[in-house]
């Protein structure tokens, strides 16, 4: 029996194999559906948050099933922060320059739509580059807002004396 | 097309992307760079302030995108916007100012200009939205910011009060949803301009007479109106200074006092019941607020209650329902936030040197903190009504605006709540200020210089908002602004 592949290395945290396994089939088509859902926002149900959703989802998905030190592995904590400060930057830089650059309205739709573009990928003006940062933030804030959730738990020095007390004998 | 030229208006939505982009960019550049972070935050202050000056007289509404009124986002300007506006980014502007030094001692400081600026992004949002969604999603913005705010000491205190604070702000976030959702149902629209004229249409329905009276539990949980004020003695004095300055001073008046004040006068049109519950409301956070705050010991607790009480006096001057207690509402409302942000500030300031918040353990600071003694004896003496400063002229105008109205008693109980002030600002000064010098606290270092410049800017600026009185200040400031509240017309869509 050869050495499983690195992907798949078992690191003893998590849940059972079973789930791990599951998992490693599914985090692939969750994430594709994800960014499906976020660059086909404009023609197709979806769109920058539900997307971002989904896409938040896998890496969750990852992170219930092989821990929380896989999970930050792949999705480090500082990226996740700076990719949900950029991405809602960047959103509102494209609405930016819809007064400056194109001289009209914030968020004005700048770029222009074709009528024989309708319904492909490329159409709907900035509607896809919103979508697109848009779901950059919500999947990394998504994240970010799971793994503080998870990542803490109450220590005695956050706590009254009664309630430390209280806690030793829940405990005892 | 909007009665207003281009520069103006295309500087509304940026009331809301400038500070929101700088909370965005602050956690991206300036994370672990202290001095940056600062300068950042007082640079997008200081935009703000140059901003909202200039767009001192331009009205009108911005259609977000180009998009026409029932399809896209509404951004209003009118007079009344433009002074919340101005009081918002000056009170900001000094209060950042102020957290150089002071902020100093805490870590991860970044966040906390990050949060800042967000709830400066919320409470702008709150006064330009044309829209009660739009409102709503503001509010909870400059909520949400407010409670990790409170919470930024994450001692014991400091998370207990957030957690209360939160739980109450909560509740009352659900009611104001609870009524934008009746709103929207009975109307059909949620444009507040739209509102306005269907209301003026078909007169107040009992749905509608519903979601007014939870807006007014709502905001009045936001404004800390007394029923509804249990969060405000816990949360605002367990926040580091700049935050419980930026709480008290704008924060209760931007997204409680101002939208209460806009939604009865201009959206739902005011009746006589719904004055007398304002002046009910009013009377009862004036006289609770005060005595409450004269039992106080810890100092940035006896400045929380006094605000309750200030608060009261706004919304009595708005029960009112005259032009003259209007302008009263106002004027109070703008002198409030100039002295209850420089007292927060001179409280901060004041355990920033000596560690503790116990009048019992202070006294005799006027020596060794000459800046905080002298700008805490300004703010006091404002706010207690004492002539020559800005808190004596607009709690003249609203007892003045009893007495024109009838309401005698009302002006005895606004008169007596003044002396009561009065008293509790005169035990901080004696306690803290003037008495001997304890002997735990002989070698004290002065209060840092950018506190100090922070302290002495708002000071001036309770002085100088006294000149408001003078006609060619208060005709376009206080009067043209009431008037345009007033009147019902001026909000069509």
């Amino acid at each position: 029996m050869s050495a499983p592949p690195r992907r798949l290395r078992d690191r003893g945290t998590g849940m059972s194999m079973t789930v791990k396994t599951v998992m490693r089939w599914l985090k692939g088509p969750i994430l594709l559906f994800g960014i499906y859902m976020v660059l086909y926002g404009h023609i197709t149900p979806g769109g920058g948050f539900g997307g971002g959703v989904v896409i938040a989802s896998a890496f969750v998905l990852i992170t219930l099933a092989a821990g929380q030190k896989e999970g930050l592995r792949i999705f480090p904590l500082g990226m996740a922060s700076r990719l949900d400060s950029a991405g809602l930057l960047l959103f509102l830089v494209i609405g930016w320059l819809g007064t400056w650059w194109a001289g009209g309205y914030f968020f004005e739709n700048y770029i222009p739509t074709a009528e024989t573009a309708r319904f492909s990928l490329f159409s709907g003006g900035i509607i896809p580059l919103g979508n697109l940062v848009l779901g950059l933030k919500v999947a990394s804030a998504l994240f970010l807002v799971f793994t503080v959730l998870t990542a803490f738990h109450i220590t005695d020095e956050l706590l009254g004396e009664t309630e430390v007390q209280q806690r030793q004998e829940d405990k005892s | 097309m909007f009665g207003m030229n281009t520069d103006v208006q295309a500087m509304i939505p940026m009331f809301v992307a400038v500070p929101l982009g700088m909370s965005l960019l602050i956690q991206l550049v300036a994370r672990h760079r202290q001095v940056l972070a600062e300068t950042l935050n007082i640079a997008a202050m200081m935009a703000l302030v140059v901003m909202s000056w200039s767009t001192i007289g331009g009205e009108g509404i911005y259609h977000l995108g180009g998009w026409p009124t029932p399809v896209g986002i509404d951004m209003r300007m009118d007079a009344l916007t433009t002074l919340l506006l101005l009081v918002v980014s000056i009170v900001g502007f000094a209060v950042s100012v102020y957290a150089v030094d002071y902020m100093r001692r805490f870590t991860s400081t970044s966040h906390f200009y990050s949060l800042f600026m967000l709830m400066v992004t919320g409470m702008n949002g709150v006064i330009l939205a044309g829209d009660l969604f739009n409102l709503y999603v503001f509010l909870e913005v400059a909520a949400i910011a407010s409670y990790s705010l409170v919470a930024f000491g994450c001692a014991h205190e400091e998370l207990e009060a957030s957690f209360k604070y939160i739980v109450l702000g909560s509740l009352s976030s659900a009611l104001i949803l609870t009524g934008v959702a009746l709103v929207y149902g009975i109307t059909g629209t949620l444009n507040l301009g739209h509102i306005a004229e269907r209301i003026a249409e078909s007169g107040m329905d009992e749905p509608l007479l519903l979601a007014f009276g939870l807006f007014i539990v709502g905001f009045g949980f936001k404004s800390a109106l007394v029923p509804f004020h249990a969060w405000l003695p816990d949360a605002h004095p367990s926040a580091p200074a700049p935050v419980s300055a930026m709480l008290s001073g704008v924060l209760i008046k931007a997204i409680g006092i101002y939208v209460l004040a806009r939604l009865a006068f201009n959206v739902f049109g005011i009746s006589e019941s719904a004055l007398e519950m304002l002046r009910w409301l009013g009377v009862l956070s004036m006289v609770v607020g005060g005595l409450l705050a004269v039992g106080q010991k810890d100092i940035k607790r006896l400045f929380a209650f006094s605000s309750i009480s200030q608060v009261g006096f706004m919304v009595l001057g708005l029960g009112l329902g005259s032009p003259l207690g209007m302008v009263g509402a106002l004027y109070h409302l703008v002198n409030h936030s100039m002295f209850k942000s420089l007292l927060f500030l001179n409280a901060g300031a004041v355990e920033y040197t000596t560690g503790t918040r116990d009048l019992n353990q202070l006294g005799g600071l006027n020596g060794r903190m000459p800046v905080t003694g002298a700008t805490s004896l300004i703010g006091s003496m404002s706010i207690a009504g004492l002539p020559p400063f800005n808190g004596f002229w607009s709690k003249l105008i609203i007892v003045l605006a009893c007495i024109e109205g009838g309401y005698y008693m009302l002006a005895t109980v606004a008169v007596l709540v003044s002396i009561i002030t009065l008293a509790y600002q005169l035990k901080v000064q004696r306690m803290a200020f003037f008495a001997a010098l304890p002997e735990a606290l002989k070698n004290l270092r002065r209060e840092p210089p950018m506190m100090s410049l922070a302290m002495i800017l708002l000071a001036v600026g309770c002085v100088a908002l006294s000149l408001l009185m003078f006609s060619g200040l208060r005709d376009p400031w206080l009067i043209g602004t009431a008037q345009q509240v007033l009147s019902a017309g001026a909000f069509g869509g």
